[in-house]
């Protein structure tokens, strides 16, 4: 009887602790929840384009998000990060004016995959540094709130679980959804999710089974991704084979097209140019991408990476080397896309595999 | 939030022609805004990005002694493939430009304090070494360091740099000025010769000397050699590099020399920093 008591006092305080905070909705209610999102605040999702997810898009109407996919085939550090954007306007005589970001109101991004959520702090240590904060990319994410959808679809190019993460990630989201076949789950993991779970009508409160289910789906999905890299030493190995002949070999098939590092999450460099048309003009950043011979091209002519081995070659170690030096990290969340789309078939996995083969 | 991405304006007051070859010229900026000028609080050896509205930004060192207040100065090569060089030199006094910075880290002025300064410079790369000197002489500073000695190569005698304040440091006692040049020329005082050989003859002491060197690679080069010889360590010679930048605050990412960006970690380093780097430049 006692323990039969404890238990129960115990189950009492988990509900309290998780369960309550736990919600879930029916799937045919999901629209709606969306609409409710939708009205209140700017609402992005992934949409679908002649049959494929393709992006993130702001939407109107909950119907319009395809919460059944993937991954979309942009990464949405474009919603952050637009592949072009203002940093300021200028008119002949006037002075320069910044566009105000629209602050009064809030986004949602609904949908994210945690592979994609993680890059966004990845992204964070390069624009949110105390020295030189980066007023553009700073406050667009403090004033979005990330509803990551945790992933029971990858695919055989994804390898996030290599690289420490995995397909129910937590880390970055405001809430953490769950595709329960028949309903989604409602985690929230911050405060500001928390309350923004409270505003929603319609939410009911979780029940025991719907949690253990969400446990057993995380389990399962884990096990699909099958991609293993090595990493222990990689930085290490890196370290000392700048010289090595394995770069002669590694960009070989490369073209140099940049799409790798254009549809990569965590790619942040970019270009400042100016555009200008009569009098009025405007300085814009866009993309851009170490693969291009541009990129480090100096007006004297002198181009310290001036071939593909020394592109490919910056690519790969500011990923696995730079990076962590600099910031502790690996700037890859293993998303697949780069392989997925790469038009010579270049597989990030496959190189690194080389390298870690070096003697 | 302070904008690091937003130039200030500056208005051209001077441009003076510094070369022969009439490709470089030397820019003197003054703050459009008086606040501006207590707001850009700069170190010997910073740089900054100019820009031309529609044209574009690159950044340059400063050339001038922060002890000089108000108005910077900045030596720009103008190169036939480079936009903003071209547009620059084709401006002329009155025109007002955009200023981001002082960015990068400086020479390590404090740590040259008590030290004596050996300069190496070559070709157009004198520009903050130019203002490293005027920050030493200055009266307020002369005092803090030992023996500053100034070694300066140019293709010709009309290639040097700076001739005003050549002439300048050479009436002085508390500098001593090295010149020398490629070939002969009926006239020139100063020597005669390819940097290193002529520094090798010179051989400089290193006891208590930082060599601060910047020039075209390949003088680069071959001065770290005889410096290497003389006894200088790599700890104790001071470099400025330059990589084509973007945002000049570590975010663009172009300007890296293996994990550090030449516009936030440098653009000054030591030549042991450079040697434990593996990288392009």
């Amino acid at each position: 009887m006692k323990t039969h008591l404890w238990l129960l006092f115990l189950k009492m305080t988990l509900k309290i602790l998780l369960g309550d905070l736990m919600k879930t909705i029916k799937k045919d209610k999901i629209a709606k929840l969306l609409d409710f999102l939708a009205d209140k605040y700017e609402l992005f999702a992934p949409t679908s384009k002649d049959g494929l997810v393709v992006s993130f898009e702001r939407i109107k109407e909950g119907k319009q998000a395809k919460l059944r996919f993937y991954n979309s085939n942009e990464a949405p550090k474009k919603l952050f990060f637009p592949q072009s954007e203002t940093l300021f306007s200028y008119s002949k005589g006037g002075r320069e004016t910044v566009p105000e970001p629209k602050t009064e109101q809030q986004r949602i991004i609904f949908g994210l995959k945690p592979c994609d959520t993680k890059s966004l702090s990845l992204s964070d240590k390069v624009f949110d540094t105390t020295d030189f904060k980066d007023p553009y990319h700073t406050q667009k994410r403090g004033n979005t709130i990330i509803f990551t959808l945790a992933c029971n679809r990858p695919q055989s190019s994804c390898f996030c679980t290599a690289l420490g993460l995995g397909p129910f990630l937590k880390e970055g989201a405001d809430v953490f959804v769950v595709d329960l076949d028949d309903k989604y789950l409602f985690e929230p993991i911050t405060q500001r999710g928390e309350d923004l779970l409270k505003e929603i009508p319609g939410l009911e409160e979780a029940a025991e089974k719907d949690i253990s289910y969400a446990k057993e789906l995380a389990g399962g999905v884990e096990d699909k991704i099958t991609t293993k890299i090595q990493l222990d030493s990689l930085k290490e190995k890196l370290d000392k084979i700048f010289d090595e002949s394995v770069w002669d070999e590694i960009h070989q098939k490369c073209l140099g097209c940049g799409v790798c590092t254009y549809l990569c999450p965590t790619c942040h460099c970019f270009e400042i140019v100016d555009e200008q048309v009569n009098d009025k003009g405007k300085r814009i950043r866009i993309w851009d991408s170490c693969m291009y011979p541009a990129f480090t091209l100096e007006a004297s002519g002198h181009n310290p990476k001036p071939t593909g081995k020394e592109r490919m070659h910056q690519r790969i170690m500011h990923k696995f080397n730079y990076f962590v030096e600099n910031y502790d990290e690996i700037a890859c969340v293993g998303c697949g896309r780069c392989l997925r789309n790469c038009p010579a078939c270049m597989d990030i996995t496959k190189v690194i595999e080389q390298i870690n083969n070096l003697k | 939030m302070n904008n690091p991405y937003l130039p200030i304006p500056v208005r051209l007051n001077k441009v003076t022609l510094e070369n022969e070859a009439k490709d470089l010229k030397t820019f003197d900026l003054a703050f459009v805004n008086p606040q501006d000028v207590k707001a850009f609080k700069f170190v010997v050896g910073q740089f900054a990005m100019i820009s031309i509205n529609g044209i574009g930004e690159a950044p340059f060192g400063i050339a001038s002694s922060p002890m000089n207040g108000a108005v910077l100065q900045f030596t720009v090569k103008r190169y036939p493939r480079g936009v903003l060089t071209t547009a620059l030199h084709n401006l002329s006094a009155g025109q007002v430009l955009g200023l981001r910075g002082p960015f990068g880290n400086g020479y390590p002025v404090k740590e040259l304090e008590s030290k004596n300064i050996l300069i190496v410079g070559g070709g157009f790369a004198l520009t903050t070494l130019r203002s490293l000197a005027n920050y030493v002489l200055h009266k307020k500073n002369r005092a803090k360091f030992g023996k500053l000695t100034m070694f300066v190569a140019a293709r010709n005698p009309g290639e040097m740099l700076y001739k005003e304040d050549l002439k300048e440091w050479s009436k002085r006692s508390d500098i001593e000025v090295i010149q020398t040049i490629d070939n002969p020329v009926e006239g020139w005082k100063g020597k005669v010769g390819y940097a290193a050989p002529v520094l090798k003859e010179l051989a400089p002491c290193p006891e208590n000397t930082y060599a601060v060197v910047c020039g075209p690679a390949i003088m680069i080069k071959t001065c770290l050699f005889v410096l290497f010889e003389l006894g200088f360590p790599p700890e104790r010679i001071v470099t400025s590099m330059e990589m084509k930048m973007k945002c000049g605050i570590g975010k663009c990412g172009r300007c890296n020399i293996g994990s550090k960006y030449v516009c936030i970690d440098g653009p000054v380093f030591t030549h042991k920093q450079l040697q434990e780097l593996s990288g392009e430049y």
